[in-house]
């Protein structure tokens, strides 16, 4: 009989911060800016360039400590991680060893195996690193500092998820939690959050550890969870075998499912951590504390149960907008200009989803502004566009943000109301369908829905509907 | 001398510094530390019972800078120390394997 195992895994997650300048100098920390341009000596570690902390850092990093139940460290300090590599200017990052600035914290999860709650470990900040591109025609290395000295806050899990599933809505609430704080956009696919998994097996019921790896290079939810699952696979067959495992960290290859080892035995993983002599420490005191948590922002809870009361919105609406910053912030913009609540939810939760999914999209990539589409909605609450029209203009506003109203004008997409317009058309709609004028006469009422849309579509879904069924139903009866 | 170095322990000393040492350097290396610690021994002699572990030389806390960016594109002073470089960056030897 083969055993059972049980999987353990921790999840060491990286989320770079949303402040304007880098963690320990007045460089920009803006995305896509040409090579070293948002660069100083501090950032490049030139011999006596000193760092000084940017207070914003601290401020984001006590409100996700705040938000995720933990501890604030009331004196904390920075220290000194050695390692040479040819994207850390410094030949050390400074990071949090000691005095970490949260700690015993941790969120509740909830999946089909039910609630539970996965213990956060510890919350520290540290600097990112430059960029390494790989050139494709010389055999180099070309490093962009631009990165160099992004803050970022690490948060360490306990080992206390047990499945990729439980690993992956960890990994969404602590998102939403850090987007609804506005501390990070948490985009997995640009880098601005990345997790490690640390990973073990061991036969159910056993009380020690079994021996675990590290896992890097998870660029996407999915690619967590079947890195997860791949691993779990690979222990266990290891052990199967009666072999052991190696406490090492690989780097998942996401094409290939497969992951390898990373670092060999000549980059030891010592890294003399020491006190930071260039940086003093952080005393914070009960009063601050205080003032970061009076700032918080409204988190998911209090944004549903509000939606529910203020503006009348189903459970099920309101769960849906406040799953997503991006569906929360747009709605409330949306809503603020239009004053349709329900409208705009069905516009976000019907077309809005079907087009994010039609073009493989995740709602942090919705481009339109809330203006155009409080445009729509009210283009088609008022009537000026017929239901068909609308959705065609809004595709566009959902692929190039368009002006809905200018564009209806230009290519005169209102709707028809003219009664002779509309006659002429029914009129000849009844000509070319005699069989359908029949099958109406005989009794069929399904007929005059194709009537229906055929007039429709002679009139390119512009027709006023209820005046084209009047018309249809007023001409028939006549014959 | 109390402390004895020994040539695993410069070797990988060696590793972690980058440092490829010769063997005289190493002979030289290895007395040199020792005596390091020999005097950090004479520290440890000290009762610190209930003295608070320092973290910083100076009594100064909090320290910041307000996120605001004033630095301006520091790209030709960076490069300046760059041996080799190429499309505005540092060229080094491929730092990852296939
Ligand atoms: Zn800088």
């Amino acid at each position: 009989m083969s055993k059972i195992y049980e999987t353990v895994i921790g999840l060491e997650v990286h989320v770079e911060l949303a402040t304007k300048t880098k963690i320990f100098c007045s460089c920009s920390t803006a995305f896509g800016g040409a090579p070293n341009t948002h660069t100083c000596p501090v950032c490049t570690g030139m011999p006596g360039a000193l760092p000084v902390l940017n207070r914003q850092v601290v401020e984001y990093a006590m409100a996700v400590g705040i938000a995720t139940n933990c501890k604030i460290t009331q004196y904390c300090k920075f220290d000194r991680k050695n390692y040479f590599y040819p994207d850390n200017p410094q030949n050390y990052q400074i990071s949090q060893l000691y005095l970490p600035i949260c700690r015993d914290g941790g969120i509740e999860i909830e999946t089909a195996a039910g609630k539970k709650t996965v213990g956060i470990h510890e919350i520290h900040m540290e600097e990112d690193a430059g960029k390494l591109v790989h050139d494709e025609w010389e055999d180099v290395s070309i490093v962009d500092y631009n990165r160099s000295g992004v803050p970022l806050i690490e948060i360490v899990s306990e080992p206390d998820m047990r499945s990729a599933e439980e690993v992956i809505a960890y990994l969404e609430k602590l998102r939403l939690i850090i987007q609804y704080l506005g501390a990070s956009d948490c985009k997995l696919n640009e880098g601005s959050m990345r997790a490690d998994v640390n990973l073990s097996v061991r036969e159910a019921g056993a009380k020690e550890f079994g021996t675990r790896t590290e896992m890097k290079n998870l660029n996407s939810f999915k690619a967590i969870a079947r890195a997860v699952e791949g691993e779990r696979a690979r222990q266990i067959e290891l052990l199967e075998e009666g072999k052991k495992i190696i406490q090492e960290t690989r780097r998942w290859d996401d094409n290939k499912e497969t992951s390898h080892t990373m670092r060999s035995k000549e980059d030891a993983k010592d890294y003399r951590y020491f006190p930071e002599p260039d940086l003093v420490p952080v005393v914070i005191n009960d009063e601050w504390i205080a003032e970061v948590r009076s700032r918080q922002p409204e988190m998911r809870q209090e944004k549903m149960a509000r939606y529910q009361t203020q503006y009348g919105l189903p459970a099920y609406d309101a769960g849906i907008l406040t799953g997503d910053k991006t569906f929360a912030d747009l709605f409330e913009a949306a809503v603020e200009i239009c004053g349709k609540p329900k409208k705009v939810s069905n516009w976000i939760m019907v077309e809005t989803i079907r087009l994010l999914k039609e073009n493989g999209m995740s709602p942090d990539q919705i481009q339109f502004s809330p203006e155009n589409l409080a445009k729509i909605v009210r283009l088609s609450d008022e009537g000026t566009v017929t239901n068909t029209v609308a959705k065609e203009v809004f595709e566009l506003v959902f692929l190039k943000d368009i002006d809905p109203e200018a564009y209806i004008k230009e290519h005169g997409l209102s709707t028809v109301s003219d009664e002779g317009a509309l006659r002429a058309a029914v009129e000849q709609v009844i000509r070319e369908n005699p069989q359908s004028v029949e099958d109406y006469h005989n009794g069929k009422e399904k007929a005059i829905g194709f009537l229906v849309g055929q007039t429709m579509r002679a009139m390119k879904g512009k027709a006023n509907p209820a005046m084209v069924n009047q018309l249809l139903r007023e001409l028939l009866q006549a014959i | 001398m109390a402390n004895i170095i020994s040539d695993d322990t410069i070797e990988y000393v060696g590793i972690l510094a980058k440092l490829e040492l010769k063997e005289e350097e190493k002979a030289r290396a290895k007395k040199d530390m020792s005596e390091m610690l020999d005097y950090i021994d004479k520290l440890n002699e000290l009762d610190t019972d209930g003295v608070e572990p320092m973290s910083h030389i100076f009594p100064v806390s909090n320290v910041f800078r307000e996120d605001i960016v004033t630095n301006t594109d520091g790209s030709k002073d960076t490069l300046l120390n760059a041996p080799k470089q190429k499309d505005g960056g540092f060229m080094v030897p491929k730092t990852i394997g296939s």
